[in-house]
């Protein structure tokens, strides 16, 4: 198998080699040629050469990951983006070694229009809003400040060393090396993603470094424009008027680019609303869209990036609820099947690029101190913002967060891109500055890629052994964290939530009426979506297990859940849905729409626990360990590149849930029907619903049609969703 | 609709509130208009099923058991005051505080009312004691399906030994709050505009 990729890998590299000289040499013949008869089959290879090289790289970078992906203990050590910039370095070398000059690389153009859109649309679409835009503020001072302060310090900094004479004689100005600051303190979504995707941290962190990454586009975009600008006037022309104008450009960049974003995000929202007759090419349109968003600020010369990480946040809502649900699930793993597949593409070329001696240009003091620089005033930077921002927050981030925060700083592709922007002329030092983003970028990519993961745990490990609870006190402290939660959950606080609740009646008044289409308004009724989307799958789960087992039997006792939900559904869930749900049933039903309420694990916590300590009473601290329910305030982690549901442990929440629905029903049902023994009132129950039960798969449907459209008394909820229960307990 | 404009609130009410539980008017009417929200029925009360229609709730394994602590013995309905005051308990703990007039009976937010609140969500029989049975039933609660009921039994029991000191095998309340001091500190929702 492994043999098999592997020679895939080197065949096709071979095969794009050789095209090339084999072109080369038909084109010497081809042009003495005069046509001497008919030709049956001629070799016509410039008809087709563009598109033919295009999809043969786009196939090696496949190919590329699948070896990668070959071995799986390799990839949780190394993470995949640097196996990726590794493959990249031998296909490089093998064209070299053909071409005698590197043919192929990572050119600004592809990479900026064909290439990083769509790894941005992804992280927008996908964004989980309400842990987004709760901690944006403090994304915001990392992202702006945090950006500025990275640009200035590295940029000075390199001055600094340069006028005390540490890089040798090189042709280059206190503007150039600003410039350079501006694009090298960038930190690199791509580059995060692939790396936090081994790392497990909790959501809060996740988003600040995620957040940060995409947001300071606007900043990066701002100090690059400003400063090539500043180079071209030459020194003598920055005035005050000058650094006014740049500053002034930030804001109209940053909140243009985000308002091209929205606008059509409200374009594709109301787009949508009125597709229901072409369902089959809805897709397309978010795809063309969102691409036209990144474009269009392109052209206004605003943030691109905004523009189009707005454009997904602000339309990710509205489509999953207009859309038909097919079309839904293409467009979430069409975006995945594209962000992959940039993402694959984009570090295989930046190791590609490298293998090409024309750039190189080796400066020790300049490649060694900017990797210092960036290092170390990532650390400041993040250390300082964190301790201002903990003034204002209502949870500080922790020390550990800050290491990581600092330490996941990872360059990538777009400090690479906008290096090769530059103009030779006006910048003579060009190749030394490519080279040393390459390196940094491999640097960041491999070196803190890997050892991210040691340090985490190393770090965890450590601060986990310092403090030794007691079993009450462990039990205890998990008690006032389900408390707290609750409490926040009935005050309707989560923070600062005011500002939340205007933007919630304001967009449950006009934009839900404007974007969305009337059936899926009405069957937004919250409550009533929960509980459906819950009870669904419950209902499927077990008329699935008991189909499995032949008998319902065991569905009766209720003590022992053996069920194994997800498994079940991984696999059916598909298939079922579209039949269960009725044509416009459009509620919220995907998993990911229960991200408000869906715990996660933290595989990194189990972990830990699992090796914790070898006491005495290490049984029983294990056991609550492993079992006791996390509440929302523990670990989860919302967002990868490769998976489409992650690391969530629907378990927990049907468990909860199931024993939470069964005591409301126990205690609903003695308070409405009189203390009656059970088993009278369960066959009462049979005898209604036998009759729609035997209609086959659609019998779910009829029940759930009922939707409370003007909030009935809650009893008649509370019957229906008796009635389910009932019904599924006692089959 | 008319019933709407006697659940408006007055002002003498809020500066009653405003004594009891020393809330600010601005949170207050904040969670007036949370409250007026959670009311469906719109009688001015909240009954158990205003409360379980918050959906996070029904996924909190401690969800039903806070929700009866809004609720006064036998009671089924909870007005805006018994709302607020439970509340309260969560107020973050303000510096001003601590020089009141020590004739005032305690805030409702001190430290050992807090850990009242909690202690109650154990002891439902409300005698002053989280016997062995009922510490299982909150344990069992928070716990996933994976773990036997013997195995829950022994870490009651471990609980308690660590727990209990006089010997009855049961938690009371002082010791109770002996345990993890000050993780309790922490326990404050910041309630701001």
């Amino acid at each position: 198998m492994a043999c098999r990729t592997c020679l895939w890998l080197l065949g096709t590299t071979f095969f794009t080699c050789t095209v090339r000289l084999v072109v080369e040499g038909t084109e010497v013949g081809a042009t003495q040629e005069s046509i001497s008869g008919i030709q049956i089959v001629t070799f016509k290879w410039h008809h087709v050469e563009a598109p033919y090289l295009i999809a043969l790289w786009i196939l090696v970078a496949g190919v590329s990951k699948m070896v990668v992906e070959l071995n799986h203990s390799l990839t949780s050590v190394i993470p995949e983006s640097a196996l990726l910039i590794i493959i990249g370095w031998i296909l490089g070398g093998i064209i070299y070694g053909a071409d005698k000059m590197q043919t192929f690389t990572l050119t600004p153009t592809v990479f900026f229009f064909y290439l990083l859109p769509q790894v941005i649309l992804d992280a927008g679409y996908f964004m989980p809003n309400k842990l987004f835009f709760s901690n944006m503020g403090a994304i915001l001072v990392y992202a702006v400040i945090g950006t500025c302060w990275n640009a200035a310090t590295v940029g000075l900094g390199l001055w600094g060393c340069w006028l005390g004479g540490a890089m040798g004689d090189i042709d280059i100005g206190l503007l150039q090396f600003l410039l350079f600051g501006s694009l090298i303190a960038a930190v690199d979504p791509v580059a995060v993603i692939a790396v936090f995707e081994e790392v497990h941290v909790n959501e809060v962190l996740f988003i600040m470094v995620f957040g940060e990454s995409l947001l300071n586009d606007g900043v990066t975009v701002v100090l690059f424009n400003v400063f090539d600008a500043f180079v071209s006037l030459g020194g003598a022309e920055i005035d005050a008027v000058e650094i006014i104008k740049g500053i002034i450009s930030f804001f109209v960049v940053a909140f243009g680019g985000s308002l091209v974003g929205i606008i059509f995000a409200l374009l594709i929202s109301l787009l949508t609303r009125c597709t229901k007759n072409i369902q089959i090419i809805e897709p397309g349109f978010i795809f063309i869209l969102g691409y036209l968003s990144y474009l269009t600020a392109e052209m206004l010369s605003l943030s691109a990036i905004l523009s189009i990480v707005f454009c997904g946040i602000c339309c990710q809502k509205y489509i999953n609820a207009n859309m038909d649900e097919r079309s839904v699930t293409t467009v979430r793993y069409v975006m995945k099947v594209l962000a992959n597949g940039s993402e694959t593409i984009i570090f295989v070329f930046l190791g590609i690029s490298a293998i090409d001696p024309a750039v190189w240009v080796w400066n020790t003091g300049f490649i060694l101190l900017t990797l210092l620089f960036i290092f170390v005033f990532r650390f400041i930077g993040v250390f300082l913002l964190t301790w201002i921002l903990n003034k204002y927050r209502l949870v500080p981030l922790e020390f550990i967060d800050q290491v990581v925060m600092s330490y996941g700083g990872l360059r990538g592709a777009v400090a690479y891109g906008l290096v090769a922007m530059l103009d030779e002329n006006k910048f003579k030092e060009k190749n030394l500055m490519v080279s040393t983003t390459l390196i940094v970028v491999y640097f960041t990519v491999m070196l803190q890629g890997i050892t991210m993961k040691p340090l985490v745990t190393w770090l965890k490990v450590k601060r986990a052994a310092v403090t030794e609870l007691t079993l009450a006190e462990k039990i205890q402290n998990r008690t006032f964290d389900h408390m707290l939660v609750a409490i926040e959950d009935i005050s309707g606080q989560i923070g600062h939530n005011y500002m939340r609740d205007k933007w919630h009646n304001f967009e449950e008044r006009w934009l839900c009426w404007f974007l969305m289409k009337p059936s899926a308004r009405k069957s937004r009724d919250y409550i009533f979506n929960i509980f459906h989307q819950l009870n669904l799958k419950d209902a499927m789960s077990y008329v699935k297990e008991g189909e499995r087992r032949g008998s319902l039997a065991f569905v009766r006792n209720e003590t022992k859940a053996d069920v194994d939900f997800n498994k079940k559904f991984r696999a059916s869930f598909s298939e079922i849905m579209p039949d269960i749900m009725a044509d416009n049933m459009g509620p919220d039903h995907e998993a990911e729409k229960g991200n408000d309420i869906v715990p996660s694990v933290c595989l990194d916590m189990h972990e830990q626990d699992l090796t914790m300590r070898e006491s005495e009473d290490f049984n029983a601290h294990h056991l609550l360990q492993q079992h006791l329910y996390r509440g929302r305030k523990q670990h989860r982690h919302r967002y990868s590149r490769s998976h489409l549901e992650t690391n969530r442990d629907e378990n927990e929440v049907q468990e909860i849930f199931q024993r939470t629905m069964r005591s409301r029903l126990e205690s609903f049902k003695s308070a409405k029907m009189g203390v009656a023994p059970a088993k009278k009132i369960q066959t009462k129950h049979q005898k209604k619903d036998k009759p729609q039960k035997v209609r086959g798969e659609g019998t779910f449907s009829p029940f759930l049609h009922v939707r409370p459209h003007s909030h009935p008394l809650i009893g008649n909820v509370m019957c229906m969703l008796c009635n389910v229960y009932v019904m599924l307990c006692h089959f | 609709m008319g019933s709407r404009a006697s659940t408006l609130l007055r002002e003498e009410e809020i500066e009653e509130i405003k004594k009891e539980t020393g809330f600010s008017h601005s949170q207050i009417t904040r969670l007036y208009s949370r409250f007026t929200s959670l009311d469906k029925g719109e009688n001015g009360t909240l009954s158990r099923e205003d409360f379980q229609r918050i959906p996070e709730l029904a996924i909190n394994p401690l969800g039903d058991r806070i929700i009866n602590a809004f609720f006064p013995e036998g009671e089924d309905q909870v007005n805006f005051r018994g709302f607020m005051r439970t509340l309260a308990h969560f107020r973050p703990i303000e510096d001003n505080e601590k020089n009141k007039d020590p004739i005032a009976s305690e805030p409702l937010n001190s430290r050992s009312n807090k850990l009242l609140f909690a202690f109650r969500l154990y002891d439902l029989d409300r005698d002053d004691k989280i016997s062995r049975d009922e510490l299982l039933q909150v344990l069992r609660m928070m716990v996933g399906v994976n773990i036997s009921d013997e195995q829950l039994g022994s870490i009651a029991d471990r609980t308690i030994q660590e727990a209990d000191q006089n010997g009855d095998n049961s938690i009371s309340f002082n010791e109770f709050i002996k345990v993890g001091n000050v993780y309790i500190l922490y326990i404050d929702i910041d309630i701001d505009i």
